[in-house]
């Protein structure tokens, strides 16, 4: 069954419009209504790292667990992820990363079988 | 100089300084189309993600969590905490733009991604002095090479989605495309911090049901870089 078929489509609108309108009040915020006033330097510490506090998190079991091979970690798809922040720490880019990734990733699969 | 030439010369400054993001937010977004599309959401569902959110690693994150089977709740919380930083944007170009008319603070709220906030938030450090009409007219430019590409290039990968062959572990290319994001975040200590903590809690607590292991995983991760960021203050101040 496809997320899709597991949720329905109301429930699948309901997770876009609510992540639509959340997303534009999180950018609206303090241009829109707080104006000028600068956050408190304890709150301004937290959000800097939020993004990488949830991407990490979010990626480490698809990495070690993945879906298509039934849960089971995967040499190929670990070497592709090890390549890809191996090329995204050395270069700083994203591009750069998601190809080296990507590449690694069908040379494994096709040197490993 | 003229007004009117001011105003064009700053969105076209805009404009050239957005095209190299053109390289990063294609191949984007023909991924998200294809990861949207292989989840099984109908052509509608997935630009309906890229117009109305326009947030590449939320939108991501929201994918990914509805084919782990996440409960509604924790799809929409999760993927909103990836875009808490943009609340960080926000109040830096609240100097700068703060007084336009709501329409037009509006308009750059909806536009308001990664590149286009970096690209003006460095644009205007560079010339505080400029007007703001001119400010808005960089945003605009900035956005044009950008935004418009963001849809364009989800729609691309929407139709080539169905047809690419699962021998392509496309599966694989939203981890890739997470990780690559990530790499370059990780610049200093408590970055490294945040992220290991990530990792360790996320996976710890993945017995927890449909996502919560996730957001309480990051609040913990959020913590720890902030108190290793404290930690090295106190330690420079030390010395």
């Amino acid at each position: 069954m496809t997320p899709a078929e597991l949720y329905g489509h109301p429930k699948i609108w309901l997770i876009i419009t609510a992540l639509g309108i959340g997303t534009f009040v999180l950018r609206y915020s303090f241009l829109g209504w707080i104006g000028n006033r600068p956050l408190p330097e304890w709150a301004l510490r937290h959000l800097r790292y939020t993004a990488v506090a949830v991407l990490p998190g979010l990626v480490a079991p698809l990495v070690l667990w993945p879906a298509a091979t039934g849960g089971h970690p995967d040499p190929a798809r670990l070497l592709a992820a090890g390549a890809t922040l191996a090329v995204g720490l050395a270069s700083r880019n994203t591009l750069a990363a998601i190809l080296g990734g990507l590449v690694t990733l069908y040379l494994a699969l096709w040197a490993l079988g | 100089m003229t007004a009117r030439t001011s105003l064009s010369s700053a969105y076209w400054r805009g404009c050239r300084q957005g095209l190299p993001f053109i390289l990063v937010i294609v191949p984007f977004g023909v991924l998200f189309g294809v990861a949207g599309s292989e989840a099984g959401l109908s052509l509608t569902e997935v630009m309906g993600f890229s117009v109305l959110v326009i947030a590449g690693a939320s939108q991501f994150t929201a994918v990914q969590l509805m084919t782990d089977h996440a409960s509604t709740v924790m799809v929409i919380l999760a993927s909103l905490a990836v875009n808490l930083r943009m609340a960080m944007y926000s109040a830096s170009l609240a100097p700068h733009l703060g007084a336009a008319p709501s329409w037009a603070r509006a308009l750059v709220a909806y536009f308001m991604v990664d590149q286009v906030f970096a690209l003006s938030n460095a644009d205007y450090e560079r010339a505080p002095k400029q007007s703001l009409a001119e400010k808005l007219a960089y945003y605009a430019g900035a956005c044009t090479p950008v935004c418009p590409q963001w849809y364009v290039s989800t729609l691309a990968g929407a139709w080539l989605g169905k047809a690419i062959p699962p021998a392509f572990a496309l599966d694989f290319a939203v981890p890739v495309t997470f990780l690559a994001m990530i790499a370059p975040m990780l610049r200093s200590l408590p970055h490294l911090v945040a992220a290991a903590v990530s990792i360790t809690m996320a996976l710890v607590l993945s017995f927890l049901p449909s996502g919560t292991g996730l957001i309480l995983a990051a609040l913990i991760a959020m913590a720890a870089g902030a108190q290793t960021e404290l930690w090295l203050i106190r330690r420079r101040a030390a010395r």
